[in-house]
């Protein structure tokens, strides 16, 4: 039983990770527009390269 | 309809864009001399269009970034510099007429992000706890057990303090008010669940209910998330195809100058100067100037009025002619739309007073379910004195009745069918609109632009020689009005060149070519020979060529609405402001038999109100400015996306295409999800009716509760799932085709 003692931060661990790399998809306003993102990947690089103005979090 | 092909199609409707001053005003300035403003242009629906719209944005001076939120459709733009970009112009001319993105809902919505992120940390504490759980459930014994039970404790702590942060507030603010929702059982049951898994962890207990507390706060979560989702998207596409008021208008001072005030500073007295297209922004009279007028989301009459220096004209209505300069007759907040807004209010009608099914249940729900955890305390008390004990069953009878299916039974059914009504264009305010539309029995339609479309159609153009018809609509394409639009569209432009054209407001076009005169208008105007006909003709010379009867087009599916509402909804009438010979012809096209025509707005509400006091739920139909009040009166409401800005919010239901075979296939969903909602009440309900007994008598483990608590959910969410086509043959069948396919994407 003495691997739990690495077994269980280990599980803690990644789980936490892919819950900060949840939230952090969410501030950075990666959830604002779902439409527009599966529609995107069709668009010729160069369309929208122009830099993103500040669409999420202004307040 | 093609698709993205800009310039294909122009705006039908007589829009009025947004002017520079308009979009600086709504700009954010961002510091170091550069703005951001948000447009709508509601007319974005796919990939083409986002790379179409970003493309021709950011390669105009200035512009320093565009992006475009198809979710919401809108563009956002950020520019450096003083002066504003041409975006408006060149939107319009890439076939996106925009709009300015109206102040309330701008900026991202934090209840999802919160919401969002409460599903995140609940889901991951959940599958956590569940994995440390099922170690115990499988055999784990002893300090094994006691540190999966500390490890569980620890995760669900910052769990439930955030993630059930959101239902302690709301049961907090309920509480305080005196009043009891669904929220109050759920808090209780999971702090109880919470503080006697402790003391079971404290105490080396075998039995803690961390994963439960846990799951159920993830499940609920997921409800309460869908609903938000569910009416986010119909709020921010409603909202983004408001189009706004003025925000302001060019005032001339006394000295001549001339300066772009907005709305609020624009007071009694002042001069205004109105342009041709764009709106009216105070009640005014006109001082100089002569034009027309189209007051259809005022009066809902179709055909455009003639305004000359003296008349009194009303905020909102649309200038299509001719520059107007009027004199302010009240402040914005005592205009007509001020008062109609006024009127709205003091209308609502059956919506403030209706009570969502979930809530009603919850007030049945949530004293039987307390007063069920009482006895059964109180019964253990008495028939073995075990404190400990008795108190262990209370709180498994709370955490087996915590309403989690009942949490999902509503808000699954309402998502699924707001989707299916999105799928068919309609847009859903809220789930209570749905729950509203399925009692309605009786249903009040508009005429102009509900049970028409609002745009004039050519009904002789066979009898019109095809030259005649071509010099027409050459000179008709230099006019806004309604019915040259419609001219002017019906050929194409290979007429002969004009020169010297001039609009005459109110009677029509005057043009020279080829050494003679021609004029397309008013017949009494155009031709000497025809000083008594009625009607609009060409004329060269003063001697009449060809004569135009138009009238209003009849909204395709119209009479099959009608009909299957009557089958279906119980008696259908037509409300209008238009005059009874235009109502008693269009009531006949579409079959209603009982049709008033030249009401005021508030005739239309008094109306409503009568059938109220009678018993009767009304569904309103409307569109105009003058119907909002009626819309926010009636039971339940829907208006076509056409709408006017106030009318489309007043509206529960928005539908975004032509045909009016969206009213009735809306009624279908939403009796169908009514039928749905409730069958899922009763089966939560039939739920507790087994798993309660078996709670009360002491046999509820943590896995119990785990596999009661998941089976019901997914039985209620499989439930809702019926409402999706099921088939080919369901998708195909006879309403449904009526709407026409969405254009190709």
């Amino acid at each position: 039983m003495s691997m739990l003692i690495y077994l269980i931060p280990v599980a803690l661990f990644l789980g936490g990770s892919a819950l900060l790399g949840f939230l952090w998809a969410l501030r950075s306003g990666q959830y604002d527009d779902l439409d527009g993102a599966a529609e995107r990947v069709l668009l010729d690089d160069g369309a929208s390269e122009s830099p993103a103005p500040n669409i999420h979090h202004r307040g | 309809m093609s698709c993205c092909a800009p310039g294909a199609e122009l705006p039908a409707t007589d829009l009025a864009l947004p002017s520079d001053d308009d979009l600086r005003l709504a700009a954010r300035d961002l510091g170091d001399g550069r703005w951001q403003a948000d447009l709508s242009v509601p007319a974005v629906h796919c990939g083409a269009c986002i790379g179409t719209v970003e493309t021709a944005l950011g390669r105009l001076d200035g512009v320093e970034g565009a992006r475009v939120n198809l979710s919401t459709r809108r563009v956002s733009v950020r520019w450096k510099g003083d002066a504003v970009p041409p975006l408006v112009p060149t939107l319009a001319r890439l076939g996106y007429p925009p709009n300015l993105a109206s102040e309330s809902d701008a900026g991202p919505d934090r209840a999802l992000s919160e919401l969002l992120r409460a599903v995140a940390i609940s889901g991951f504490a959940a599958g956590n706890i569940m994995l440390l759980s099922v170690s115990v459930w499988s055999g784990a014994e002893g300090a094994t057990r006691d540190l999966f039970h500390w490890v569980s404790a620890l995760i669900a702590l910052p769990a439930l303090a955030f993630a059930g942060g959101i239902y302690y507030r709301s049961a907090w603010s309920a509480l305080r008010h005196g009043r009891m929702n669904m929220d109050v059982p759920i808090a209780i049951g999971i702090t109880m669940a919470y503080a006697l898994s402790l003391y079971e962890t404290v105490t080396s207990g075998p039995h803690a209910y961390f994963d439960a507390a846990v799951t159920l706060l993830f499940f609920l979560l997921i409800g309460r998330t869908l609903d938000h989702v569910m009416r986010d998207r119909a709020r921010a596409a409603v909202l983004g195809l408001t189009r706004l008021m003025p925000r302001g208008g060019v005032v001339v001072d006394e000295d001549g100058a001339r300066s772009y005030r907005p709305l609020e500073e624009i007071e009694p007295g002042m001069r205004v100067i109105v342009a041709a297209g764009e709106r009216v922004p105070v009640d005014a009279r006109v001082e100089e100037g002569a034009s027309d007028l189209d007051c259809a989301i005022v009066t809902g009459e179709s055909a455009p009025r003639a305004v000359a220096p003296g008349a009194e004209i009303q905020a909102g209505t649309l200038n299509l002619t001719g520059p107007l300069t009027v004199t302010a007759l009240a402040p914005a907040s005592g205009s007509f739309l001020a008062e109609m807004m006024r009127m709205m209010e003091a209308a609502e009608g059956g919506r403030a007073r209706y009570r969502r099914i979930a809530d009603r249940v919850s007030a049945l729900y949530s004293p039987v379910v307390h007063l069920t955890a009482l006895a059964s305390f109180l019964g253990w008390m008495m028939v073995d004195g075990d404190w400990h004990r008795a108190i262990t069953i209370a709180i498994a009878v709370l955490i087996i009745t915590c309403p989690c299916a009942l949490g999902l039974a509503v808000p699954i059914v309402q998502v699924v069918a707001a989707r299916r009504l999105f799928e068919h264009g309609i847009m859903v305010r809220d789930g209570s609109a749905m729950e509203r539309l399925a009692e309605a029995d009786h249903a009040v339609f508009d005429k102009t632009g509900t049970l028409t479309l609002g745009r004039p159609r050519l009904v002789n153009e066979a009898e019109i020689d095809r030259e005649h018809l071509q010099v027409a609509a050459a000179l008709a394409a230099y006019s806004r009005h309604p019915l040259a639009r419609t001219i002017a569209a019906r050929a194409a432009h290979t007429g002969p060149a004009f020169d010297a054209v001039v609009e005459h407001p109110g009677l029509g076009i005057e043009g020279g070519s080829d050494g003679s005169i021609w004029r397309l208008g008013r017949a009494s105007w155009a031709a000497t020979s025809a000083q008594d006909e009625q009607g609009t003709i060409l004329s060269r010379d003063g001697v009449l060529i060809a004569r135009f009867a138009s009238e209003d087009t009849v909204r395709p599916g119209a009479a099959v609405a009608v009909a299957a509402l009557a089958k279906k909804l119980g008696p259908v009438e037509m409300l209008s402001g238009d005059t009874k010979i235009a109502c008693r012809d269009i009531a006949a096209k579409v079959n209603i038999e009982r049709c008033t025509g030249e009401l005021m707005p508030q005739d239309k509400v008094a109306r409503i109100e009568r059938l109220a006091s009678e018993g009767r739920k009304v569904l309103m139909v409307g569109d105009g400015l003058n119907d909002a009040p009626a819309l926010a009166a009636a039971h339940v409401s829907m208006a076509p996306a056409t709408a006017a800005d106030v009318g489309r919010n007043a509206a529960d239901f928005v539908f975004l295409r032509d045909s009016l075979a969206a009213v009735p296939l809306a009624l279908d969903v939403a009796r169908r999800a009514g039928r749905l909602v409730r069958q899922n009440l009763v089966l939560a309900i039939a739920y507790n009716v087994i798993a309660v007994p078996i709670a009360i008598l002491g046999y509820v483990t943590p896995l119990v509760a785990a596999i009661a608590m998941s089976a019901s959910s997914i039985l209620v969410i499989a439930n809702a799932l019926r409402l999706m086509p099921a088939n080919r043959a369901e998708q195909g069948d006879a309403l449904t085709s009526l709407i026409a396919p969405e254009p190709a994407r």
